[in-house]
Formats: C-alpha cells, sequence, structure tokens
C-alpha cells in the first residue's frame, strides 16, 4: 500500500492549526488568505507573509448537510460552517454542538478533526 | 460587425436515459439543430462543445471530436469545461469566433451523462467544481454550498424558505407544456415546504434534479444567413463572462454573484441596451436560492429584491419579467454541460415565438440567458434580440 501524497503548504498548514500555531498569509494592505498562495488575487503584491490566526472566529453562515457524498456518507447529517476570523474565513465542520443549535455569529475555536467516514483530516470548529 | 445568428436550434428530452451514451444524446440535439437550421453539415466551421464530468460519468475524456463525429461534421472541434457554464462558454467562443470573422457556420451544444452513476456519485462528481481543499474537505456539497448561500441572503435582506418554495412551484408550473422537461408536475408551497431537507435550509424541492441530456444550435454570420436564406429571426447581440474567487469563503459578500453582475454589465454595454430592455429571461436555477441570486445581478431587480419576485407573481408567465419560462432548471432538469446552450434555444424559441410558453411575452424582443458555474465563480450572460 501506498502513501497518499500530501498536499504540500495545505497539510503543512492542518498541521500548524494541530500544533495550535494556525496562521494565513498576508500582503501588505492587509488581504488575508489560505495557503497555498504565491500572490494577492485582490492587489497583486507578491509580498505575502505568515501572520497567527486569530484564536476564535464567528459563523457567518452554516448548512446541516444530510445528503452526502460518499466521502462523508456516515459523517452525516452534519454542519458545514464558514467562519469569519477577521483578516480570512474558513470552512469546515462544525462539531460540539447539536446540528439545531448552531447560530449565526457563534463563536467557534478551530482544530483538525477527522472525517468519519474516510478516517481524513477535516477542519473542525467547536463552540467556545 | 454584425451580431451572429442563430439559425437552428436542438434539445433531447431532458431527464433519465442511463443507457443513453453521451455521444448519443448529443447527436440527438445536434442533428435537430442541424435540420432545423437548413445549414449543409459540410459547411460547419467548428464545434464548440461543453461538458463537465465526462470523465467521471463516462470515463471519457477528448469530448470535442467524438461529439463532432456524432453528428456528422468534419471541423475543429473544442470541449469548454467551466462547470456548470460550460455551454455558456461555448456559446461565448462561438459568437467571438463568428465576430472575428473566422467561421460563417459554428455548431455550439453541449451534453451531460448522469444518471447512469447513480446519485451519491452524481452529488461526489457535481462537487468538484468546489473548492478541493478548503470547501469539499470541510463536507461541502453542491446542494451544501447554495444552502450556505441562502442562509447569508437571508441574513442580510431577510425572506424566507417559503419565498423560495414559490421559486419552484413557479417553475414547475412553467414546466407543465414544455415536452423537453424532466418533471412535468404541478408542486404547491406546502408540498415545497415538507419535502425532505437536503442541506438546511434547502430542501428537496430547491433542487434541480440530477440529468442526462444535450442540447445544441447553429450559429451563422449575418452574410451567411442572408445569402442562404435561412429563417433565422433571433441574434446574439451581446455576450459577457465574469468570474470571482472559487472558494465561498473567499468572498467579501455571500449574498451576492458579483461575477454575475460583471457578466450582464459586459453584455448588456455590448448589445447596447439596460436591463429596462429585457422582456423575458432564462437564468441559472441550479437551486431556487440561485434564482433569486440571478435575477438581482441581471438588474432585473434590487439587491434583496429579488426573493419577492416569484412570491408575489412578478416572474411568472402572467407577470411583468417572466423567469424560466423553460420550467428552469429546476423543472426542466439540468445536464450540467448542456444547459447553458437549453437556455439559449428556449429564449430563442421564446422571441421567435414558436416555444409553448411564447404567449408570456407576445410582443417580446429581447431576452437574456444567465448561466452560471459552481457557486457562480463562472458566469456567462448573453442577450438575444430578433433581428428581423
Ligand atoms: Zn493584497
Amino acid at each position: 500500500m501506498t502513501e497518499t501524497p500530501l498536499n504540500g503548504e495545505f497539510d503543512e498548514w492542518l498541521d500548524s492549526i494541530e500544533d495550535g500555531e494556525g496562521y494565513y498569509v498576508e500582503c501588505d494592505e492587509g488581504h488575508g488568505w489560505l495557503p497555498p498562495r504565491r500572490v494577492c488575487p485582490d492587489c497583486g503584491s507578491r509580498e505575502l507573509h505568515d501572520e497567527p490566526l486569530p484564536d476564535s472566529g464567528e459563523i457567518v453562515t452554516h448548512t446541516t448537510i444530510t445528503v452526502a457524498t460518499p466521502q462523508f456518507e456516515d459523517d452525516a447529517p452534519y454542519v458545514t460552517a464558514i467562519a469569519d476570523f477577521g483578516p480570512v474565513s474558513i470552512t469546515g465542520l462544525v462539531r460540539g454542538v447539536d446540528p439545531e443549535d448552531v447560530s449565526m455569529e457563534d463563536v467557534v475555536g478551530i482544530e483538525v478533526g477527522e472525517r468519519e467516514t474516510t478516517g481524513e483530516r477535516a477542519v473542525v470548529f467547536r463552540p467556545r | 460587425m454584425t451580431d451572429p445568428r442563430i439559425a437552428g436550434a436542438g434539445v433531447t428530452q431532458f431527464g433519465k436515459h442511463p443507457e443513453r451514451t453521451g455521444r448519443d444524446l448529443f447527436a440527438d440535439a445536434g442533428l435537430e439543430a442541424l435540420d432545423q437550421s437548413g445549414v449543409d453539415p459540410d459547411d460547419v466551421d467548428a464545434l464548440y462543445y461543453g461538458n463537465f464530468m465526462g470523465e467521471l460519468a463516462e470515463h471519457q475524456g477528448h469530448q470535442g471530436p467524438l461529439m463532432a463525429e456524432a453528428i456528422g461534421v468534419d471541423a475543429p472541434a473544442t470541449r469548454l469545461e467551466a462547470a456548470c457554464a460550460s455551454a455558456g462558454a461555448a456559446v461565448r467562443e462561438a459568437v467571438k469566433t463568428l465576430r472575428n470573422g473566422e467561421a460563417d457556420v459554428v455548431v455550439v451544444g453541449g451534453a451531460e451523462r448522469m444518471t447512469n452513476i447513480g446519485t451519491a456519485a452524481a452529488t461526489d462528481a457535481l462537487a468538484i467544481a468546489a473548492d478541493d481543499l478548503f470547501e469539499v474537505r470541510a463536507g461541502m456539497t453542491f446542494p451544501g454550498a447554495y444552502a450556505l448561500m441562502a442562509r447569508a441572503y437571508f441574513e442580510a435582506y431577510g425572506g424566507s424558505h417559503e419565498d423560495l418554495a414559490h421559486v419552484a412551484v413557479k417553475n414547475h408550473e412553467h414546466a407543465l407544456v414544455n415536452e423537453h422537461a424532466q418533471i412535468q408536475k404541478e408542486i404547491t408551497v406546502e408540498d415545497a415546504m415538507e419535502a425532505p431537507t437536503i442541506a438546511a435550509p434547502l430542501g428537496l424541492y430547491d433542487s434541480c434534479p440530477i440529468t442526462d441530456g444535450a442540447a445544441a444550435a447553429v450559429l451563422t454570420t449575418d452574410e451567411y444567413a442572408e445569402e442562404h436564406g435561412l429563417d433565422a429571426p433571433v441574434a446574439i447581440s451581446g455576450t459577457g463572462q465574469g468570474g470571482d474567487n472559487l472558494a465561498l469563503q473567499d468572498r467579501p459578500h455571500l449574498a451576492r454573484t458579483p461575477a454575475a453582475d460583471k457578466a450582464a454589465e459586459e453584455a448588456y454595454a455590448d448589445a447596447g441596451i439596460d436591463a429596462d430592455d429585457v422582456d423575458v429571461a432564462e437564468v441559472h436555477d441550479c437551486f431556487t436560492i440561485a434564482e433569486v441570486l440571478a435575477i438581482e445581478s441581471l438588474g432585473l431587480f434590487e439587491p434583496g429584491e429579488g426573493i419577492h419576485a416569484a412570491t408575489e407573481g412578478t416572474t411568472s408567465r402572467h407577470g411583468e419579467m417572466p423567469v424560466n419560462l423553460s420550467g428552469g432548471l429546476k423543472a426542466k432538469g439540468h445536464p450540467v454541460g448542456a444547459t447553458g446552450v437549453a437556455q439559449l434555444a428556449t429564449i430563442a424559441w421564446v422571441l421567435d415565438g414558436t416555444h409553448p410558453r411564447a404567449d408570456a411575452v407576445p410582443d417580446g424582443t429581447v431576452g437574456v440567458a444567465h448561466n452560471a458555474g459552481g457557486t457562480v465563480a463562472s458566469t456567462t450572460v448573453h442577450v438575444l434580440e430578433v433581428q428581423e
């Protein structure tokens, strides 16, 4: 059995979150992005530097998915949300709360969890 | 520069045809378009063909030449992929090629075979239009993505799931006379509200079905149409395309679709019209909320007002601004790579009076087709006008 190749900086970014040292990349204009990025799509700057990811984000939209793809079959029903961390927004699975109780503006922390179906790593939000 | 003409169009019955190959579906639509146009297939200079998931559904890449062969055309053939806007992108290439004088006749079309792989695999295949690393790995599905946009819309502007149910009810009613439609069944607001949830707040009746089908059109220059005495009263007078960040999380506003704003602005300027001139629209309602976002981006309704349009009847066939007289993707069906050309065919038939819902706009001369890819990271808008 061969190991699945990693997705470079994306997996390094997940590692950083696992280590409690999450980051994002930012240009001098303050536009924030998740790696890998070599150029800021907003202003074209190629001078991107790492910045520490804020400790918590706020849910700006969410959905409870009942009809999943085969890769998430055993996870369903599950909540996918976009959380605003200030300079960047991030998409993740909301855990540790009943799907019916997830609300807009909920404050969440970020961690790395596993998909129940495949065991692969996934971004997970938990209420703070 | 004159506007390309639509000389003929063909659309298969949209629905579940799991045993029909993509090439057979496209031949069905393409030959109908050629026959209807009266154009000699030997005169075709190019084929632009839209298809999204042929590798996953049929283990078939390189579909351009395959589809040219299927319709008996010996010409350079290129497949375009822009998720659900693949056929819209193909139309745009065809228009540009005809306008710059590189061709007299172009066949444009698209096909998608989807039901043969089953709902789970089709859901999986559709999800690849999203950002794999940041969205799909966080569980985002195609309905899930639109559910995120729907909730953001309600938060920003108000409106409710019941307003979306009215979009579904309207489009189902429009499709009742469309023999190409996958679903010809009247539904009520209650039916839509009570349907099972697929990605809250969206339910089964907020979603288009999974569809097999194909569409094609024969486009010619104005000169070619005149020289050959073609009956081609409808021209494509404007084309526009816009783009956006692929992932929703990277967009500043989740309740707006700026790629479609840009496409509409460009297409209207190209045609020399504005939103007030539009008599009828076919828009990309892969989900009910998508119709709301589309009619706002097209400038037919102000931001935050589109949600009330179906509820108030404005966008029904009896209303001032009929939208999706075909039944839309919702009821007509959404064979992904064919949709943009099926929309083009619908508008052409409404404007030339041959569509069964043409009586909704008896004096209509200007129509628009809005075709969106993924979560509207790609959009094409085309303006069609009667130019006798
Ligand atoms: Zn920047």
